[in-house]
């Protein structure tokens, strides 16, 4: 690798704009629900209205005579031919975390459709195959099940109890995952401490909600009756896999492609059974389908997010030095295990955060309740361990009479300390380790955005209108990104001189087309507008992950500048046999190969891939290397570690329980940046979603097993009126884990705001009146705070 | 069946629609106008967001029989050219106002209305016809400095203008 | 989410309308759509039969009769928000319909129709309530007259016959001077209200109320008038102490219910706190509330 690489210079680090605008403002984006399909069948799925219920009966007669229907399926009339949805890529453990910590995860298989039972509410019955959605509806409502209810179960908590129901049958409990995490003797360092706080914390369950719903079209190979498969997924390679297995066919005959992407944040992440329903009715109808879930489908069907329950202790000596850190966390998993370790063990490695904790003892356990499962959203079990621990430290702060900044000051790792190792193991396998960041800098800078000193000053001078109450919070993390396996990235100049980049990375938003092209732009010395970026399709490159888990630009980003830089090699190797020159005398600017002394001589890069095409020029191989082409897999030794400080002024108006943000402050850490206005779009987006989650959004369960937020009527995804003033910082840290130097920035917005706010809207109620454990805080939950408070009751665990 | 006669983006069309059909279906299953999405069939979210008589109104909120004899615009309409976009397209572009771009056809139309009403919209106006959609990938500001940038509003606290935002790191 | 099918036909005139909704006893009327048909989407409705008015140009007025402010069954709420008469003779329908949903709903909805939906936590019916509203309909029987004290029974429910068409709203003009206010609390901008109210106040020239109207919204299946504290506060200054008594009073009287967004107390708690600003507010915009501006 040449030491160019790491110059500054040229397309990284600047805000080119993007180039995938022009069409979606046009009205020319191709989601999945505007592919024109001729002839294309739609399917729509009959539901369960019970959380948990034995499946006695179904009747599709009256459907199926139903004009315009074309067939509906059972689990009963499809088991034969198909395999249950089980995510193996999600399952695997590596050996080192097998013998190190030998957790538990329980797998399980998941039947497409009701094999007799129904273990929540949502859950797929029935599928029914019509001439359009309007009938496929009708049709459901035509459909007789009958059900025998059985107890529902919805509190995680309670699913650990000997008596709780049994969500899957055959099983003893309910515990689907055990994870651990030690270091150091938790007794020893609880007796010897001088402040220990106790709190138990409940992350809400919420769900990711892109503006795009998901949704699967398919399409046979008129030759070979092959399946063309697009759906709005952010894992197209896995999901071949998924359907080829499920499905029991050769994923050589599986083609997945994403076409444009409504957002993703997680929800599109792991596979689904409609994602393998609407394959097996294609390849048994021998017919184009497709199916576009609708919102309270996507709000109720799709999965959910963030529900855990934390009961921490965090003990400090007398100068405020963290000495321990005790977690016991329960994770609702919904009614499926089908992503394994992510979130429990992202929960384990993050909720020491940015701090030096000698001591730890830490266990996640999941446990299956009847409701909709819950796998990884923006953040992925991040978020939760962050309330938790952000909470307990403002706690501590408090009874030890300092300021929660200064509690926090004592702690951070120094970034001469860099790396860190945090005494756990990573669920890579690896030693946890922070491979660098400067966290006091982070704090600094937060501080004084916030401008706490006058916040207090207002507090103690009454500076806030009658009825108002002015508070000041904030919280840290760190986010473990760029996780591997790998990613593929492929780079070619063709004979007409663009830039073809493939890459199995997959974009929802994240303008992948326009920064992967800086990045390769940038490796060979071409023209922006030179690159095509091919991605999200199989068929482009064999083999891919996708973007998840704040990985994009690490790993795939690497693999296309490393395939980058070695087609540029081959570039300057080929024109110095053209030129008669050394390649060290030759440069490449503006898709030009020229000699640094001459450049009038040079020669454009189309003409030596030209050189290389097969047939176009006479004498030249037809063996390897026929073209100007590289394909790299770029796996990364661990996760690089990016941080932030988020902080929040609020008013909190304690007549109507309101909160209203004055001010929301990030000071942001994603190593170096490729394209500084998308990472900060990508940022501040996140923030926006863990605002809305602090205070909007939650996914509500009745005792009954009844979803209640199942319209964008009662799910508050917030609008334009509740984005709050707003500053957004950046340091810029390294990561000498990469060629790049960058580290993940997808998710870590998401991570903060649910702590900083509830950090905030406490420090405004009072802490010593109010304890704030658990959001939305809603103005009802706001005012149950406040009526407690004068009422000397403890209004939150309700 | 009734046939109905739709007045879309300065073209007439004739069309047999069921009674039940909705606008956006209609737009974008017999049209082919799939600029228009859907993205909750409620009238919360203002994906659908179209032009009725030069009013922004919910698509998945009107039957298209009830839409018969009008005037519709669709985002297809918006740019003059192949070389141009409008300059509320422009200022969203210029702005990074859209990520995923789903919903950005419906704010596109709301701001349309806007930009084309006789007196300019005060940064209230604005702020409340952008409450009107939800987008899920931007957290909203530079939509919000999108708008005024080409509405003529002078003053917002954008990204690009925010008082203390900064960008100190090294290499930038 | 499809709406269910059904049979649709745009009347061609108001008697056109009723007889189609005579004919058919499972038909409804559609003028804007706003809140039907999200319900159709979602079926939760599922009429046989849509009779369409919203094109009736005949009922697409706002205009000023006999001391009312009449509002026409095809009145848009953007139009009807935007009217000069709304805007000086009635500001307070402005405000109440500013807080309907987003400009992009305001531009198809009706008033008419808000109020022959009759959602509860809706603004229009507790306005037509504190107003004393008259409800017009036509049906093939005839024309009749609703009161509005009378006409919201339950949530979504009215003392509308299956034959009967809302044609108009009429709204009695407060005398000159009364002074208006129209609060509410919703979750995000936009949102059907937790809780919200209205007032309107004359006040004589030495501040004592004259006369006042107080209604709530989102407290109860129907809007809620308070006449308890309207007793109270009629004859009285609104001083500190007064303003306590009638959030006290408001607290006392009100028994609303929970739901996934707010509890019976939130709702109580909030109510009481609303009658207090409303009614400040109302008398703010009295002449004797503001003598700089009389």
């Amino acid at each position: 690798m040449s030491a160019e690489a790491f110059a500054d210079q040229g397309l990284i680090g600047t805000s080119v704009l993007r180039k995938e605008d022009d069409a979606l403002l046009r009205g020319r984006g191709r989601f999945l629900a505007d592919l024109v399909i001729p002839d294309s069948l739609e399917a729509a799925f009959v539901r369960s209205p019970h959380a948990h219920a034995k499946v006695t009966r179904i009747d599709l007669e009256a459907a199926r005579a139903l004009p315009g229907v074309v067939a509906a399926y059972t689990w009963d009339d499809i088991r034969d031919t198909v395999s249950e949805l089980f995510l193996e890529a999600e399952m695997r453990i590596p050996e080192q975390v097998k013998e190190a910590i030998r957790p538990l995860s329980r797998l399980q298989p998941v039947p497409l459709l009701a094999d007799g039972l129904v273990t929540c509410v949502g859950q797929a019955v029935v599928m029914i195959i019509a001439v359009d959605r309007y009938v496929a509806e009708d049709a459901i409502e035509l459909v007789e099940v009958g059900y025998e209810p059985l107890p529902p179960l919805v509190d995680p908590l309670a699913a650990l109890d000997a008596d709780a129901p049994i969500v899957v049958p055959g099983t003893d409990d309910n515990l689907a995952i055990s994870v651990e995490g030690r270091s150091g003797d938790i007794e020893t360092a609880l007796a010897e401490a001088a402040y220990v706080v106790t709190e138990r914390y409940r992350s809400h369950r919420y769900v990711a909600s892109p503006m795009e719903t998901r949704g699967v079209a398919v399409m046979l190979d008129p030759r070979d009756g092959g399946l063309t498969v697009f759906a709005s997924t952010q894992t197209p390679h896995r999901l071949r896999e998924v359907i080829a297995g499920t499905l029991r066919l050769d994923s050589g005959r599986v083609r997945v492609t994403a076409p444009d992407i409504g957002g993703g944040f997680g929800q599109k992440g792991v596979q689904y059974v409609e994602d393998v329903l609407l394959p097996y009715a294609a390849h048994r109808l021998g017919r184009s389908v497709r199916w576009v879930e609708d919102r309270t489908e996507n709000l109720t069907s799709s999965s959910h997010a963030r529900e855990q329950v934390h009961d921490i202790t965090l003990a400090a000596d007398a100068e405020g030095r963290l000495l321990a850190l005790r977690d016991d966390v329960v994770i609702n998993l919904g009614n499926a295990n089908l992503t394994g370790l992510v979130v429990p063990y992202n929960t384990l490695t993050h909720v020491i955060g940015p701090y030096v904790i000698p001591v730890l003892d830490l266990r996640v356990r999941g446990v299956l309740t009847t409701t909709m499962m819950t796998t990884p959203y923006r953040g992925a079990g991040r978020p939760e361990a962050v309330f938790a621990m952000e909470r307990a430290m403002d706690r501590l702060a408090r009874a030890m009479g300092i300021e929660p900044h200064e509690l926090r000051a004592r702690n951070l790792v120094r970034p001469e300390k860099m790396p860190h190792r945090t005494g756990l193991m990573y669920r890579d396998g690896t030693m946890q380790t922070y491979d660098s960041g400067d966290f006091p800098e982070l704090l600094r800078r937060l501080v004084g955005h916030l401008k706490i000193d006058e916040v207090r000053a207002r507090q103690r001078g009454g500076g806030t209108a009658p009825g108002k109450r002015l508070g000041v919070g904030l919280a840290m993390y760190i986010e473990g990104t760029g996780l591997g396996p790998f990613e593929s990235g492929s780079v070619t100049v063709l004979p007409n001189g663009r830039v073809r980049v493939a890459t199995g990375a997959s974009s929802q938003g994240q303008a992948h087309q326009t920064v992967f092209a800086q990045v390769a732009a940038d490796a060979i010395g071409v023209p922006l507008d030179r690159i095509d970026l091919i991605e999200g399709d199989t068929a482009a490159i064999g083999h891919g992950v996708g973007t998840i888990a704040s990985r994009s630009m690490v790993t795939a980003g690497n693999a296309i500048h490393l395939a980058g830089l070695a087609v540029r090699e081959r570039l300057l190797a080929d024109a110095a046999e053209a030129l008669g020159t050394a390649p060290e005398d030759l440069e490449i600017v503006d898709g030009v190969v020229r000699p640094a002394d001459k450049p009038e001589a040079g020669i454009d890069v189309a003409a030596l891939a030209a050189r290389r095409a097969p047939l176009l020029v006479p004498g030249t191989s037809t063996g390897p290397g026929a073209m100007i082409s590289e394909t790299t897999f770029f796996k990364p030794p661990t996760v690089t570690v990016a941080s932030a400080a988020h902080g929040a002024v609020v008013e909190v108006d304690e007549r109507t329980g309101k909160v209203e943000i004055l001010s929301y402050a990030v000071v942001h850490d994603c190593g170096r940046v490729v394209n500084p206005m998308v990472a900060d779009g990508q940022v501040t987006g996140g923030v926006m979603q863990g605002i809305g989650g602090a205070l909007y959004e939650e996914m509500e369960y009745g005792p009954d097993g009844q979803p209640r937020s199942v319209t964008y009527m009662d799910y508050l995804v917030p609008t334009a009126a509740e984005a709050p003033p707003y500053v957004l910082d950046h340091i810029e840290t390294r990561s000498a884990l990469n060629p790049l130097g960058v580290k993940g920035l997808g998710e870590g917005g998401a991570i903060a705001p649910p702590a900083a706010l509830a950090n905030a809207v406490e420090d405004a109620l009072g802490p010593d009146r109010v304890h704030i454990t658990r959001g939305p805080l809603t103005p009802s939950r706001v005012k149950d705070l406040i009526r407690g408070a004068s009422s000397g009751a403890s209004p939150d665990e309700r | 069946m009734p046939e109905i006669t739709l007045h879309v983006n300065g073209l007439e069309h004739r069309l047999d629609v069921p009674d039940r059909m909705l606008l956006t279906d209609a737009l974008r299953q017999r049209l082919g106008l799939t600029g228009t999405h859907v993205g909750c069939e409620h009238g919360v979210c203002g994906a659908c967001t179209i032009l009725l008589d030069d009013q922004p109104v919910r698509a998945c909120l009107t039957l298209a029989v009830q839409a018969d004899g009008h005037r519709i615009r669709t985002v297809e309409s918006v740019a003059p050219s192949e070389e141009e976009l409008h300059p509320v397209q422009q200022a969203m572009r210029d702005c990074h106002g859209l990520q995923c771009g789903f919903c950005t056809p419906g704010i596109v139309m709301s701001l349309l209305a806007l930009h084309e009403q006789e007196e300019p919209p005060g940064p209230e106006e604005i702020d409340e016809t952008l409450s009107g959609h939800l987008c899920r990938c931007t957290g909203y500001r530079n939509i919000t400095e999108a708008a005024h940038r080409a509405l003529g509003c002078a003053g917002h606290a954008g990204p690009a203008d925010a008082a203390g935002h900064e960008h100190e790191g090294a290499g930038r | 989410m499809k709406p269910a099918p059904f049979t649709y036909r745009r009347a061609r005139s108001l008697a056109e309308a009723a007889d189609l909704l005579a004919a058919c006893p499972d038909a409804k009327i559609l003028a804007g759509g706003q809140s039907l048909v999200p319900m159709l989407n979602m079926r939760l409705a599922r009429p046989e039969t849509l009779v369409d008015i919203g094109s009736l140009a005949a009922l697409d007025y706002v205009d000023v009769v006999d001391g009312h402010l009449e509002v026409g069954a095809a009145a848009r709420q953007a139009a009807v928000a935007a009217h000069p008469l709304v805007r000086a003779r009635l500001p307070v329908l402005a405000a109440a319909i500013g807080r309907i949903g987003h400009s992009q709903i305001r531009n198809r909805g009706t008033v008419c129709g808000s109020i022959a939906h009759h959602d509860p936590s809706a603004e229009l019916p507790a306005l037509a309530l504190a107003l004393d509203a008259r409800i017009l309909t036509y049906g093939v029987r005839g024309t009749a007259v609703h009161e509005a004290a009378a006409f919201f029974t339950g949530t979504f429910d009215t003392a509308l016959a299956p034959d009967e068409i809302v044609t108009a709203v009429q709204f009695p003009l407060p005398e000159p001077g009364t002074g208006w206010a129209f609060e509410e609390v919703a979750r995000r901008s936009g949102d059907f209200a937790l809780v919200g109210g209205t007032a309107l106040l004359r006040a004589a020239a030495d501040g004592t109320v004259e006369r006042v109207r107080i209604a709530l919204f989102g407290v109860a299946s129907t809007p809620v008038r308070l006449p308890a504290v309207e007793e109270l506060v009629t004859g009285a200054a609104l001083r500190e102490d007064v303003l306590a008594a009638a959030e006290r009073l408001t607290a006392r009287t009100l028994d609303p219910t929970a739901d996934s967004h707010a509890s019976a107390d939130y709702r109580r708690e909030v109510a009481a706190h609303l009658v207090r600003t409303v009614l400040a507010d109302a008398f703010a915009r009295t002449p004797a509330g503001s003598p700089t501006d009389a």
